[in-house]
């Protein structure tokens, strides 16, 4: 491999710095089960989710080139990765020529060494901060903290979670798990200015965080602020910044100096290009046909914005993803959170249990792919299964990532790995079907097994058998996360039946008498729905 | 406890960021995929673009009148005007504002009959001395009838981008000519000057944080008003008209009731 390199020892794609805010504490069912007993953010997001994803299928409907829009999208996402190393250093050029300075970051630590470094040389002691999931990834807050710089979230969510100290839940609506009147609580802890008599109206709320908001926009402490961006273009240098709120564009436009963190796959080819992307991305996300404010910019424009333009680009465990040929779409992802909303497991435990950034299903063959999978104790190697593989998040992506498939090829590839490491059987799974194999192996004990299931489970009430480890052998394991239908009749049992009364009846019928219909009318197992 | 350990990412010594990153990128792009490498000729552009038949042939007043709906449904207030009354419906769209401030383009003929004190912005206010403005009033580059977009350059006409973002309330000014039909058509117009600062503005600043209630004016400007310019009603007909005459059955859809149900099918294939 390494042979021609110039010195060079071969360098090998590298994964996220283990800094980054991808990885929770705790595997994905852990994690989903608390979350689960959590009525306020349940309900809220299931309001959330039921609510955007509404409005976004009435924006799609309204385009009649929806589809041809999204094979666009997909093909100019693969032209992305196919030349990034070309798109990439055409990119540098162009800011470049615009007056803007291109930084590269190999990781979380270098990208918030770069940050700190240009804020504490410019005096900075606040910065304001548009919130971005590249910079939320790097956990650039806390670094600049380390460094005594205060960042301001200027998106009213993100000051929400800010002020209360939280962690921010999914890509959209990040102060998902606060109602109004714990948001009230939080304001008048926290502003001291604040009149005491203020409801909690949401549209009173808004206009507090305005005015704290306003004051620190125009007077730009520090004149430094951080965002991110939607697409960087490679032919012209444009940084594209898409937002409801407006704290973007004052946060691009008024202070002295801008750093735009952008991880390295959020490149558009051309500016022409953007008449596919401006149209997938708005509806897509908040269903509206265009966002309130779209933002194009390009380097620093005399006497207009920043006289400064700064933009680092990460890499941060994105080469690690690109390195799977099956895995690689997963960076195609424009951040719409359109298959978060569209999500069964999403709707039901919110972004938190992922413990990533990257919530939801993109989340779930992001993450593990930007950390690495490391074996049964890694949490992230449980989010591959995180998902019923329903395909609903493909069915709505804007570039159509085939986010169930590459979750299959990575639930395939972490059972390769724990075989081959350590002969490490992925508990519930693979013991369960080691004893299915014994059992199947012996028509016998299989015979036994599933008669004696049937009179078992009428001792069980409901229909359906919920969480019961130990109960039936078989089976432990698998109803944790499952419920189990009770079963009737085992076929054996039923067949048994049948052939009964078949002979009975023989004479009646003669030997073609036994047609379809007439066995199947009195099948005791099936039901209407199987039928059809 | 756990038997994984996540290493910190190598760095190569003697190599700058940008060589790993790259050589990093290109390692993993030595790993083929099953589908051949996508080109930019191979990317299908069957959507409609710039040049469809709808965005060229549809009547410029249909156009309009699709604007001003999809303006209206983003809580734009739209007042309709003549190069005869746009004057008194200039001033009447600043409404109570007691000054505002311009950019230095405008035409004069606009500001005959405004009220409000006007200053022309010579690029020296700082932002919250803008703040103190009441109003700003500017032009406007592009409009996308489709979105209800207003796209603004910042140049003479849009203003620098402080000053459409800081007074509480925004004036646009849009010329007939200025109005197209689709995105595509918008960026090919903006693609005469990429680098330019722009900003395409639909509706007034909103959030939803709080509770999925949408509030709206979050930052900037709180209310937007829109002048459209149109030609005179009929006496001479129009040019841009002429060049379509059978418009009239042009499948534009309709703004209001979101066109035809389901043209669109939620199909990956
Ligand atoms: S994977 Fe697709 S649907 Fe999901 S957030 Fe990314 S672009 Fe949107």
């Amino acid at each position: 491999m390494s042979t021609v390199h110039l010195g060079f020892p071969a360098v090998r794609p590298q994964h996220a710095s283990p800094s980054s805010r991808l990885r929770g504490e705790r595997g994905f069912p852990e994690a989903a089960r608390e979350e689960l007993g959590d009525g306020t953010l349940r309900e809220n997001l299931r309001r959330a989710t039921s609510s955007i994803q509404s409005k976004r299928a009435s924006a799609v409907r309204e385009v009649r080139d929806w589809q041809k829009l999204r094979n666009a999208g997909s093909a100019l996402k693969w032209q992305v990765t196919d030349h990034l190393p070309e798109l990439l250093e055409q990119l540098e050029a162009s800011v470049a020529a615009a007056g803007g300075v291109v930084h590269w970051a190999r990781d979380a630590e270098e990208a918030g060494e770069i940050v700190t470094r240009l804020a504490l040389e410019r005096g900075a002691q606040e910065v304001l901060k548009v919130t971005s999931s590249a910079t939320q990834e790097i956990g650039l807050d806390e670094v600049l903290g380390h460094a005594g710089i205060r960042a301001i979230e200027s998106d009213l969510a993100e000051l929400i979670v800010q002020l209360a100290r939280d962690a921010p839940s999914p890509l959209l609506l990040p102060a998902i798990h606060r109602n109004r009147s714990e948001i009230r609580e939080i304001f008048l802890a926290t502003m001291p200015d604040l009149d005491p008599s203020i409801t909690d109206e949401p549209a009173e709320l808004a206009a507090a965080a305005r005015r704290l908001l306003r004051e620190k926009f125009l007077d730009m402490p520090g004149s430094v602020a951080i965002s991110g961006a939607d697409f960087a273009v490679a032919d012209t240098g444009t940084m594209v910044v898409v937002e409801s709120e407006g704290n973007g564009r004052m946060c691009l436009t008024l202070p002295r100096t801008l750093i735009s963190v952008v991880g390295i796959e959020a490149i558009v080819p051309s500016f022409q290009d953007l008449e596919v992307f401006l149209q997938l991305l708005p509806r897509s996300s908040t269903g509206e046909r265009m966002s309130p404010c779209t933002t194009l910019f390009t380097g620093v424009h005399e006497g207009d914005g920043p006289e400064e333009f700064h933009l680092v680009l990460l890499d941060n465990g994105r080469s690690a993803v690109l390195e799977d040929p099956e895995g690689r779409s997963a960076l195609h992802c424009i951040q719409c959170s359109a298959c978060l909303n569209v999500c069964p497991v999403y709707q039901r435990t919110g972004g938190q249990a992922y413990g990533s950034t990257y919530p939801g299903p993109i989340g779930a063959i992001l993450s593990p792919q930007m950390t690495g999978m490391h074996g049964s104790d890694d949490p992230n190697s449980t989010l591959p299964y995180a998902s019923s593989l329903c395909g609903a998040c493909y069915d709505v992506c804007p570039v159509k990532i085939n986010i169930p498939e590459v979750l299959v090829h990575l639930r395939a590839k972490d059972v390769d790995r724990r075989r081959e490491t350590r002969g490490d059987f992925h508990g519930t799974w693979d013991v369960a079907l080691q004893g299915a194999s014994k059992l199947m192996a012996s028509p016998r004990a299989y015979d036994l097994a599933v008669r004696s299931a049937g009179p078992l489970s009428s001792v069980l009430p409901g229909k359906n058998i919920g969480k019961l480890p130990g109960v039936l052998p078989l089976m432990t394991g698998w109803t944790d996360h499952r419920d189990l239908p009770k079963p009737g009749a085992s076929f054996r049992t039923w067949w048994d039946q049948h052939e009964k009364d078949r002979a009975a009846q023989e004479p009646a019928h003669g030997p073609e008498g036994g047609s379809a219909a007439a066995t199947t009318d009195d099948d005791p197992g099936s039901t209407d729905e199987e039928r059809s | 406890m756990s038997e994984w350990t996540d290493a910190r990412p190598a760095r190569t010594p003697g190599m700058t960021a940008k060589e790993e990153i790259l050589a990093r990128v290109r390692a993993a792009l030595a790993v083929p995929r099953r589908d051949e490498v996508t080109e930019a000729a191979d990317v299908p552009r069957a959507y409609q673009r710039a040049d469809d038949k709808q965005e060229v042939r549809t009547a410029p007043e249909k156009m309009r009148r699709v604007l001003v709906r999809r303006l209206e449904d983003c809580t734009a207030t739209v007042h309709r005007a003549t190069a005869a009354t746009a004057p008194a419906m200039i001033s009447a769209a600043l409404g109570e504002a007691r000054s505002a401030v311009v950019p230095s383009g405008l035409p004069a003929s606009w500001l005959t009959q405004v009220d409000a004190s006007l200053v022309v912005d010579d690029g020296t206010a700082a932002a919250h001395e803008l703040d103190e403005f009441d109003a700003v009033l500017t032009g406007c580059h592009t409009a996308i009838a489709l979105t209800g977009t207003l796209v603004l350059r910042s140049d003479d006409l849009g203003g620098r981008r402080a000053i459409s973002h800081v007074p509480d309330c925004h004036v646009i000014v849009v010329e007939a000519d200025q109005v197209v039909l689709g995105v595509p058509k918008a960026i090919e117009r903006m693609a005469t000057d990429p680098c330019a600062a722009w900003t395409m503005i639909s509706g007034p600043s909103a959030t939803s944080d709080i509770e999925l209630e949408r509030v709206e004016g979050m930052h900037g400007p709180r209310r937007l008003e829109v002048v459209l310019i149109e030609p005179e009603p009929d006496p001479t007909p129009e040019p841009e008209t002429a060049s379509a005459p059978k418009a009239a059955p042009e499948p534009v859809p309709d703004p209001a009731p979101p066109a035809a149900p389901a043209t669109t099918q939620e199909k990956t294939s």
